[in-house]
C-alpha cells in the first residue's frame, strides 16, 4: 500500500519501498477464509499458505496462518516480478503440494492485474475460474458462482483440481485472536529457493505521478466552510 | 503492426468492450482483424462490422455462452494461424478467465488494465496504474514480439460507422471444457430503491469505518433530499444490500449530482459513476484518485463535513 505520500527510485521505474506498507491484501483475506471454510466442512485436509516474495511477505502470511491456515512456503524472490513470473514460481509449488484446489485473490489492490492465478492454471494447464463468489464441492467437480459485470452471475461447473480467483464479499472472513496470532508465530514458514522465472513479459520503463488534468476544484478552509460550499454547489447544480 | 481483436458477447449481444478494443486499435494497427468465438457467429459478426475492422474470423462453437477452456484453445489457435503482433482483450471478467492463462502458455508479452497505447518507433508502448491509481507507468515489452494487452473498460470510445471487414473462417478443434456454463442468475433486484433513477446521490464508502456510522449519513441523506449509494465494500460486509452499490459490478450512475464520502476512487468504483453530471469528493487524502474524476474535492474529513451539513439543512 502506498500513504499519501510517494518518491521513486532513483531509475523512476518504481516506487521507493520506504513509501510502502506490508499488509495482507483484501482477495486474500477472502480466499483464506474460503480456503479454511471448506477444509474445516470436509472434516479434514490442510490449507497451506504461498507468497513468492522476500521477508517482508512474512507478516501478511503470518496473518493467515493467524486466520487458521496451518503453514506456509515462501519462495525467496527479490524485486518487482511480473504476474506470469509469479506464477512460474508459484506452479513448482502447487506441483509439489498436490493441492486439490488452488486459490488466488482476484487482484491485488496494488497492482490490479487480475492474472497471476489465470496465468498459473495457464502453465500447469488446470481448470480454471475467474472472479468467484461462491463454492460448493462435489465429487471431482464444484459448482461456482462467476460474478459479471452488473452482478449478474454465470453458474459454473468446474472439474477439481482446479485454479479459482476469489472476489470480496464471499464470506466473511474471521478475526483472528490475539492468541491465534501468537500461537501463529510457531507455525512454520518453509522458504524455498526460486526457480527459471523466464523472461519478464513486460518491463516498466517509468512511474510517475499522473498529471492532474483539468482535475477538481479544490475548496479549502474549515469543515464550516467546505460544507456550506457543497451546499450551495449542490443547490445550484440541482436547481 | 497487425491487431487480433477477440469479441466480447453475452446472450446474443456484443458487449461494448468490444467496440472500445477496435478504437484502441487504431492507436497501433494497420491491420485490425476482430475474432468471434460463438455458437452462431454471423449475428455477432454483424455487430461488430464498424469502420475500422478489416477482417472478422468467425469461429463456430458449441458453447452458447462464455467458457474459459473454449476461449483458451480457440485464441491460441487464432494466434497460431493469424500471427498477430497485438492481442486485445477486454479487462473484463471474461478476459481475467483466460488471456492471463494464454499469455503465460505461450510466454508471450503481457500487461492488463492497460489504458492508454502508442507507438514509440518499432515499440509498442502502453500505460497502467499501481498503487490504487495513485501512481502511473509506461511499461514496454522488449524481447517480445507478441504481446496481449488486456484494455481497461471505457478508456476508448467506442468504435462506430459502417465497416467493410472481410468475412473468414476458422475451425477450430476444441477438445472439451472443464468449466462450463450452467445457468445465469439475475442480480436479486429487491432492495427499496432504484439508485439509478435518483438526481443526487450522496455516496458513502469504507472511510465510513464501521456499520454504526452508517445511520449518520443516512440522516444527511434524507435531509439533503439525496439518496444513499454505496461503494462495494459496505456491501461485501453486508453493511447494505447490492441495490445500493454503485461500479463496476454493482450499478452504472449517472445522477445530476454525485457526492463521494470516504471512498478512494478504484477503477472498479469509478467505471460506475465518472459520468456523472457533478462529482464532488471528500477525502482524507489528498492524492486519492477520486479527486483525479471530481469537478469539486475537500481533503477533509467526512464526519466534520457531515456534521456541518446537518447544520445547513
Ligand atoms: C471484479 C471487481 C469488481 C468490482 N466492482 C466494484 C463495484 O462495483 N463498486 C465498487 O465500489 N468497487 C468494486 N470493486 C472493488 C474496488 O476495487 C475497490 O476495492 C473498492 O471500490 C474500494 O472501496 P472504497 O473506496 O470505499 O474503499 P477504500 O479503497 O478502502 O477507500 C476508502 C477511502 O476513504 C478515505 N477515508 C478514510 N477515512 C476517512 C475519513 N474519516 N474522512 C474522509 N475520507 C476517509 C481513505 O483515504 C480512502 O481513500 C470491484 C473489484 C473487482 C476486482
Ligand atoms: N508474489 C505473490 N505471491 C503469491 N501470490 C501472489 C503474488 N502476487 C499475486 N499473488 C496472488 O494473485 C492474486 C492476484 O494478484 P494480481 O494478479 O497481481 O492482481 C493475489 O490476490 C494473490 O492471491
Amino acid at each position: 500500500m502506498l500513504g499519501d505520500e510517494v518518491e521513486f527510485t532513483d531509475d523512476e521505474r518504481d516506487v521507493d519501498p520506504d513509501y510502502l506498507d506490508f499488509a495482507l491484501n483484501e482477495w486474500d483475506t477472502y480466499a483464506t477464509e474460503e480456503a479454511l471454510r471448506l477444509v474445516e466442512a470436509a472434516g479434514s485436509g490442510e490449507v497451506v499458505v504461498v507468497s513468492v516474495g522476500d521477508e517482508d511477505a512474512e507478516d501478511a502470511m503470518r496473518r493467515c496462518l493467524a486466520m487458521g491456515a496451518d503453514r506456509g512456503i515462501r519462495v525467496e524472490a527479490e524485486g518487482r516480478l511480473d504476474p506470469i513470473q509469479v506464477a512460474r514460481a508459484l506452479a513448482e509449488v502447487v506441483q509439489s503440494e498436490n493441492a486439490d484446489l488452488v486459490f488466488a485473490g482476484v487482484q491485488s489492490s496494488d497492482s490490479v492485474q487480475a492474472a497471476t492465478g489465470g496465468a498459473l492454471a495457464g502453465l500447469l494447464d488446470m481448470p480454471s475460474v475467474a472472479v468467484v463468489t461462491k463454492i460448493e464441492l462435489g465429487d471431482g467437480k464444484a459448482t461456482v458462482n462467476r460474478e459479471l459485470e452488473g452482478g449478474l452471475v454465470d453458474v459454473v461447473e468446474v472439474d477439481t483440481p482446479a485454479v479459482l480467483t476469489i472476489q470480496t464479499g464471499i464470506n466473511e472472513p474471521r478475526y483472528a485472536t490475539l492468541r491465534a496470532i501468537k500461537q501463529a508465530e510457531e507455525k512454520e514458514i518453509e522458504v524455498r529457493p526460486v526457480g527459471d522465472l523466464g523472461e519478464p513479459a513486460s518491463r516498466i520503463r517509468k512511474m510517475f505521478v499522473p498529471p492532474k488534468g483539468e482535475g477538481a476544484e479544490m475548496l479549502n478552509g474549515g469543515a464550516a466552510e467546505v460544507a456550506q460550499r457543497i451546499h450551495e454547489i449542490v443547490q445550484e447544480k440541482l436547481a | 503492426m497487425s491487431v487480433l481483436i477477440v469479441a466480447e458477447h453475452l446472450r446474443g449481444q456484443v458487449r461494448p468492450i468490444t467496440l472500445e478494443l477496435v478504437s484502441a486499435a487504431k492507436e497501433l494497427g494497420e491491420k485490425t482483424a476482430v475474432a468471434v468465438i460463438a455458437k452462431d457467429p454471423a449475428s455477432i459478426a454483424d455487430q461488430v462490422d464498424v469502420e475500422g475492422v478489416n477482417e472478422i474470423v468467425s469461429v463456430k462453437v458449441e458453447q452458447e455462452e462464455f467458457e474459459n477452456d473454449v476461449h483458451r484453445q480457440a485464441v491460441e489457435q487464432l494466434i497460431s494461424d493469424r500471427s498477430p503482433d497485438v492481442i486485445l482483450v477486454g479487462f473484463t471478467v471474461n478476459g481475467m478467465g483466460y488471456a492471463p492463462a494464454l499469455a503465460a502458455k505461450l510466454g508471450i508479452g503481457f500487461a492488463s488494465d492497460v489504458f492508454a497505447l502508442r507507438r514509440d518507433g518499432d515499440d509498442l508502448v502502453a500505460e497502467r496504474s499501481f498503487y490504487g491509481s495513485k501512481v502511473n507507468a509506461e511499461i514496454d515489452f522488449p524481447g517480445h514480439d507478441r504481446v496481449l494487452l488486456m484494455i481497461r473498460p471505457t478508456s476508448w470510445q467506442p468504435a462506430e460507422g459502417d465497416g467493410a471487414a472481410v468475412q473468414a473462417k476458422l475451425e477450430a478443434g476444441i477438445s472439451g471444457s472443464r468449466a462450463r456454463h450452467a445457468d445465469f442468475q439475475e442480480v436479486a433486484s429487491g432492495g427499496d430503491v432504484d439508485i439509478t433513477a435518483a438526481d443526487f446521490l450522496l455516496s458513502v464508502g469504507r472511510g465510513v469505518g464501521e456499520k454504526e456510522n452508517l445511520g449518520q449519513f443516512e440522516g444527511l441523506a434524507d435531509k439533503m433530499g439525496a439518496t444513499l449509494s454505496v461503494s462495494r465494500p459496505l456491501v461485501d460486509q453486508g453493511w447494505m444490500p447490492n441495490s445500493r452499490q454503485v461500479g463496476q459490478s454493482g450499478k452504472t450512475v449517472k445522477p445530476k449530482v454525485y457526492f463521494a464520502l470516504g471512498i478512494s476512487g478504484a477503477v472498479q468504483h469509478l467505471a460506475g459513476m465518472k459520468t456523472s453530471g457533478t462529482i464532488i469528493a471528500v477525502n482524507t487524502d489528498p492524492e486519492a484518485a477520486i479527486f483525479n474524476v471530481a469537478h469539486y474535492g475537500a481533503v477533509a474529513d467526512l464526519f466534520e463535513i457531515a456534521e456541518e451539513l446537518e447544520k445547513l439543512c
